[in-house]
């Protein structure tokens, strides 16, 4: 093929993927944008396949197999609850394929027309350099983010002193690094960008806590995008960096709708060491004040009793895997001539659309599910609010305490429904430590116990 | 909207010449000594696809916001282009390199993403339905 019917293709490559994400503006346009998508792939690497300088199909092909293989069986098998873990080690393979072909670029530069090894163009070798630091720092960063999900290492956050000032020096060293690469074509370099990268991306994500993941993924998808850009300039491969793009304002504005879920600057998220260890004073605060607590059966009683219910999820549904417990409760509740609809709030869950894909696999229709904007003016005319493993979304102090971490969240109102219902563990306060004013109001009632087990016990009470 | 229709058509006609005007003076001086596109013709390129991300990504229905991220990074796996290229040149076993090895990685890596990404935005989106 010519060059410019491989440039075309490419452009064809890069229009399937605008489709692809264009689809996801509608649940029944989505599944043709992932065809869309899968096309577009098969058409950059068959272009890329006909290039007359590949020609070893078999290491190609051994390959695609194997990786091919892995991903299948993962996609196949992976659990919904662990969404998450997943997408963050998907991340870092990105990163790292980003990382092994800008190596390959700086010892065999031919293949790519850039140069020859040690005579690289400057634009090359910057491009270069971004590419393999970007996605040295996705890739890391993604290992982290995938153990703190994972549960591999704690969640809290990691702090020490002089964290930031050894990140500012690090990012110094790796341009100072960059500007002698250019002048020296030295390997040397090269290789300490990318391990002083691997060491910044690591020591980025490990003071941001657990409950900050949401924001920590589409950062890290929006940087693997960037990555991909890096390499895209450096390959002048148009498909890859209109592809770069396109995932880099993805990751982008997902963090920041995350950080407006939760008002706080990326700045704010990136500093770290939001939540962990203000947790047990506020258990003690706690444990002085009285709270009515409800068994299954109240709780059957007054939902079957209401005419509206508006059922809350949060991270706690999905670690104790209560939702299809949740959906057998709705259903029965239906049955009875109840209205049920569920509210999600930005943040919930522990990456974007967690909650929403948790309720899709336990058969809740989607156009039973609203985000916050669309029903918070409902809960007022609701009689009961169901929380569950749901908290700091629906903390009131984040309108009227301006002292509270959480102060100008934007919270789902459960305190003007007729009865709130939290379904939890304890009394315990959410990842912001903050206590929930709400717990001990008269019109709210505690269901303490396992979220799945106490939604089973309420099936069975409804039937 | 008449009015609008053409103000907005005279405009598209006023930026396309001066972008044609641009790519000309810039890709000429660029392509002679390269040989490939010149990076402000990359850099153009690159800015529009921004924007065209941002656009599109902001229509996106927050319900879909985990298939958003998963399919992202099916589709950022087109870096595998780069690896097919440096794996590319080594016809035997005896002719792989360092590079040819990075390649051969990198293609691996990169497959695990594409066959794993496409098929869980596929299994999640398979998921959502309507109410019956």
């Amino acid at each position: 093929m010519s060059a410019d019917w491989t440039g075309f293709a490419y452009l064809v490559a890069a229009v399937c993927f605008i489709m692809a994400l264009r689809g996801l503006s509608s649940p029944t346009s989505a599944r043709q944008g992932n065809v869309m998508g899968i096309i577009g792939m098969i058409i950059a690497v068959t272009t890329t396949l006909l290039d007359p300088e590949v020609i070893s199909y078999e290491i190609i092909f051994a390959g695609i197999l194997v990786g091919g293989t892995i991903g299948t069986l993962v996609a196949f098998r992976i659990n919904m609850t662990a969404l998450p873990q997943l997408v963050a080690a998907f991340h870092s393979l990105v990163g790292m394929a980003a990382v092994l072909v800008a190596v390959a670029a700086f010892y065999h530069p031919e293949a790519y027309g850039i140069g020859t090894f040690g005579n690289i163009g400057t634009a090359s070798l910057i491009e270069m350099s971004i590419g393999a630091a970007v996605g040295a720092i996705t890739f890391s960063g993604s290992v982290v983010a995938f153990a703190k999900l994972q549960g591999l290492v704690s969640g809290n956050p990691v702090v020490f002193p002089l964290q930031h000032p050894l990140n500012a020096v690090i990012g110094i060293a790796i341009v100072a690094l960059t500007v002698a690469l250019v002048f020296g074509q030295d390997p040397t370099s090269f290789w300490a960008i990318v391990i002083l990268s691997f060491l910044i991306g690591f020591l980025i994500i490990i003071p941001i806590g657990g409950a900050d993941m949401p924001v920590v993924v589409s950062m890290l998808n929006s940087y693997s995008g960037w990555a991909a850009c890096g390499i895209g300039f450096t390959l002048t491969n148009t498909a890859l960096i209109i592809t770069g793009a396109l995932v880099g304002s993805a990751g982008a504005i997902l963090s920041y709708i995350m950080c407006k879920g939760m008002n706080r600057s990326i700045f704010n998220v990136l500093l770290g060491g939001f939540g962990g260890e203000t947790v047990a004073a506020a258990q003690q605060a706690a444990g002085s004040r009285s709270v009515k607590q409800g068994s299954a059966d109240d709780a059957a009683f007054i939902m079957s009793n209401a005419n509206q219910v508006i059922v809350v999820p949060g991270y706690g549904m999905a670690v104790a895997q209560a939702q299809h417990a949740l959906r057998e409760m709705a259903d029965l509740l239906k049955e009875k001539g109840v209205d049920v609809k569920y509210a999600i709030h930005p943040v919930a869950g522990r990456m974007p659309g967690h909650m929403n894909v948790l309720l899709a696999e336990a058969s809740v229709p989607y156009d039973e599910v609203f985000e916050l904007e669309e029903i918070n003016h409902e809960f007022s005319t609701a009689d009961v609010a169901f929380v569950i493993g749901a908290n700091d979304v629906t903390n009131p102090l984040a309108k009227t305490d301006p002292s509270s971490p959480i102060y100008g969240m934007p919270i789902l109102d459960v305190e003007k429904a007729g009865t709130t219902l939290f379904l939890k563990r304890s009394l315990g306060s959410g990842y912001a430590g903050v206590d929930n004013e709400l717990f001990f109001r008269d019109k709210t009632m505690m269901l303490f116990g396992d979220a799945k087990k106490m939604a089973e016990e309420i099936v069975q009470a409804l039937n | 909207m008449m009015l609008d229709a053409t103000v907005f058509t005279q405009g598209l006609v006023q930026v396309s010449e001066v972008a044609n005007l641009a790519m000309s003076a810039a890709g000429g001086v660029e392509t002679a000594v390269t040989g490939g596109p010149s990076f402000l013709h990359l850099f153009t390129v690159f800015v529009l696809a921004c924007f065209v991300g941002f656009y599109v990504v902001w229509s996106v229905t927050p319900a879909l916001h985990s298939p958003l991220l998963s399919v992202t990074n099916a589709i950022s796996s087109v870096i595998i282009v780069g690896g097919l290229l440096a794996a590319g040149p080594a016809a035997e076993l005896a002719d792989v390199d360092l590079s040819s090895l990075m390649g051969f990685l990198a293609v691996t890596l990169a497959s695990v993403n594409i066959f794993g990404g496409f098929l869980v935005t596929q299994r999640m989106l398979a998921m959502f339905k309507k109410k019956k």
